[in-house]
């Protein structure tokens, strides 16, 4: 229940506020492999989330092919799930319901109807049934986030800085919970952070991305056994030498710009 | 274990036992007690008036007969009047005593005391400054039991006017809610929509709805359906306006979210846009539902064979002032009820809000 995304000299303009054309995408090309954790990582700006959207079919390129499992990527399908950063849950809707939206929508609600008590307690929600979005913590709407995107069975999961609003114990818990789920489907993963050692702790490769325009500068394989320990001397390796891609290792004597 | 913690709690009880006992509040019973019956001694007071005090205006007191199951009761208007009196003191002093073994209930209670009793005495006033000693211009301020004696004299007539005023709402709100929840959702939805209709609905929704009445009148064909028209028309366009604005402002990562998990465009209406603009589609009712209220008094008043607006200027003609009084505290009780009834199924419709929103 994988599937594999081809991304071939993929473009993407888009007119900004003013009018002024902008280059968010520049010849993009990129294989992800079936059942792949594959995460895209880049500083503001970079595209990620372009080509993200790109992926899902919320956008259409102005150049290039984007296909899933050799068929071309033609809007919006529940057989690429999507989990925003924040804000994407129907706050009118309890978690369960929330859960159940795809499966309603679809019209499998009655003969899945078992699914949805299953994917609450994949995702530990258990008791939380009835509550609605603003009564549960950020990680919990992100649990039913990626629960609702799940409960679709989908052959990618597309992940959108799912934990870019969490507190870090919060994270490291829900990447746990992510790795877990991962295992257990097989799904494709394509995750977008701001986050190295998320994307290192996470992925098979790391595909990072340099802005104005956006481009692929490197494709890493993280070739580190899993479980993977965030304080491992070759986590650390990893770690630096991506640090040295964005040109952050060393300390900066006279910095240009301050975050 | 024990005996310590039974020891060291032992004073401290004693203590707060103490406390209560002092203390001169809602929580002492003879407190509790005077507040039950200064909560009722304003209707005693205002039952006393009526009796004690002679009749100063020229009023005939006529006796009216009364079949409630199977028994004739003969009564004047003052027997009526006493008896809601009582019947007032009684239903409180029953509150009074439901409340007795409840703290927070007797809290209440004692809050509402004073105005229950004010309500009494003002009744009472109004009796001494209208019919008894005629302080106020007459018949312009008849007392309490003449308002009682409408009920009496025309129930039957009052309550054929109330039904005509509460199907002509029902008829024309229930429409103007189902167009104007409608073409609002089309305007919301559709850009082409809102280009043509949009302008129209602006120039014309701030007409109030009784200057189409001439219009109304003449061109449709009976004079139910006219007012029907006009209720229609100013909850139509209210409800539409509030309706469009709420499903305009929906996040566009909502709708991108259900397409994702599989939404048609009828689903994202019916699931994502609607659920949305349900808070604002309530304030588009609440506002519009003050504005049926008036056009339907109006309408009713200028131009239908019943309802109570009718019933009104009916007695005005006859200078019964008692009975314009009846009316309009018919129209209190009915039209506070129908408030009700809708905040009762906006907050049970948008329960999801609670904690959300500054109440």
């Amino acid at each position: 229940m994988s599937s594999s995304i081809n991304i071939q000299n993929v473009d993407r303009i888009y007119t900004d506020t003013d009018g002024k054309a902008v280059q968010a995408l520049e010849s993009v090309d990129l294989d992800i492999r079936a059942g792949e954790f594959i995460s895209l990582i880049g500083p503001s700006g970079c595209g990620k989330t372009t080509l993200l959207r790109l992926i899902a079919g919320l956008d259409k390129p102005q150049a290039g092919q984007l296909s899933i499992d050799e068929r071309k990527i033609n809007g919006a399908s529940p057989e690429r799930g999507y989990v925003f950063q924040q804000g994407s849950l129907f706050p009118w809707l309890d978690v369960e319901h929330n859960i159940a939206y795809g499966l309603r929508a679809r019209g499998l609600l009655r003969q899945k109807k078992a699914n949805v008590s299953e994917y609450i307690k994949m995702v530990g929600l258990d008791g939380f049934e009835k509550s609605y979005p603003h009564q549960i913590s950020g990680g919990m709407v992100q649990r039913v986030a990626i629960a609702r995107a799940l409960i679709n069975e989908p052959k990618a999961l597309l992940l959108d800085e799912p934990m870019g609003a969490l507190d870090s114990f919060t994270r490291a818990d829900l990447q746990d919970k992510l790795l877990e789920l991962w295992k257990e489907k097989g799904t494709t993963m394509i995750l977008v952070t701001h986050d190295i050692d998320e994307a290192i702790y996470l992925s098979d490769r790391i595909v990072i991305m340099t802005p104005r325009p956006g481009k692929i500068s490197r494709v890493i394989d993280v070739a580190l056994p899993r479980p993977r320990h965030r304080g491992g001397v070759e986590f650390l390796a990893l770690r630096r030498e991506i640090l040295e891609l964005f040109e952050l290792a060393q300390a900066q004597p006279q910095p240009e710009y301050t975050i | 274990m024990s005996t310590a913690a039974v020891k060291l709690s032992a004073p401290v009880k004693a203590d707060s036992k103490a406390k209560t006992k002092a203390a001169w509040n809602y929580k002492n019973n003879v407190y509790f007690l005077l507040k039950i019956l200064f909560a009722v001694s304003g209707f005693i007071i205002a039952a006393l008036v009526n009796t004690a005090f002679p009749q100063k205006a020229a009023v005939d007191i006529k006796n009216y007969v009364i079949t409630a199951f199977s028994f004739n009761i003969s009564l004047t208007m003052n027997d009526a009047y006493v008896f809601i009196l009582a019947a007032l003191a009684v239903i409180y002093a029953g509150a009074g005593v439901r409340a007795w073994s409840d703290n927070d209930r007797r809290k209440k209670y004692s809050k509402r005391a004073a105005f229950r009793f004010a309500l009494g005495l003002a009744l009472a006033l109004w009796d001494i400054g209208g019919t008894k000693l005629q302080f106020f211009p007459q018949p312009f301020f008849p007392g309490p039991a003449q308002v009682i004696e409408a009920y009496l004299a025309d129930s039957e007539y009052i309550l054929q006017n109330t039904l005509y005023s509460l199907r002509l709402y029902a008829a024309g709100f229930s429409c103007g809610v189902l167009l104007g929840v409608g073409t609002g959702i089309l305007i919301g939805w559709f850009p082409k929509v809102y280009y043509w209709v949009f302008p129209v609905l602006k120039i014309t929704g701030v007409v109030p709805a009784v200057a189409w009445m001439p219009f109304a009148l003449t061109l449709l064909p009976n004079s139910f359906t006219a007012a029907v028209f006009l209720i229609v028309i100013c909850a139509w366009f209210q409800i539409a306006f509030l309706t469009a604005q709420g499903i305009q402002s929906t996040p566009k990562q909502s709708f991108e979210a259900a397409r994702i998990l599989g939404s048609s465009s009828v689903d994202q209406i019916l699931h994502v846009a609607i659920p949305h603009a349900m808070p604002d589609i309530f304030t588009g009712i609440t506002s519009a539902n003050a504005m049926a209220f008036t056009t339907l008094v109006m309408s009713e008043m200028l131009g239908q064979p019943g309802g109570l607006g009718y019933y009104i200027n009916q007695s005005k003609v006859w200078s019964a002032y008692y009975k314009v009084l009846a009316a309009i505290v018919i129209m209190a009780v009915l039209f506070s009820l129908i408030n009700h009834i809708i905040g009762r199924i906006q907050k049970h419709t948008l329960r999801w809000q609670e904690g959300v929103v500054k109440k």
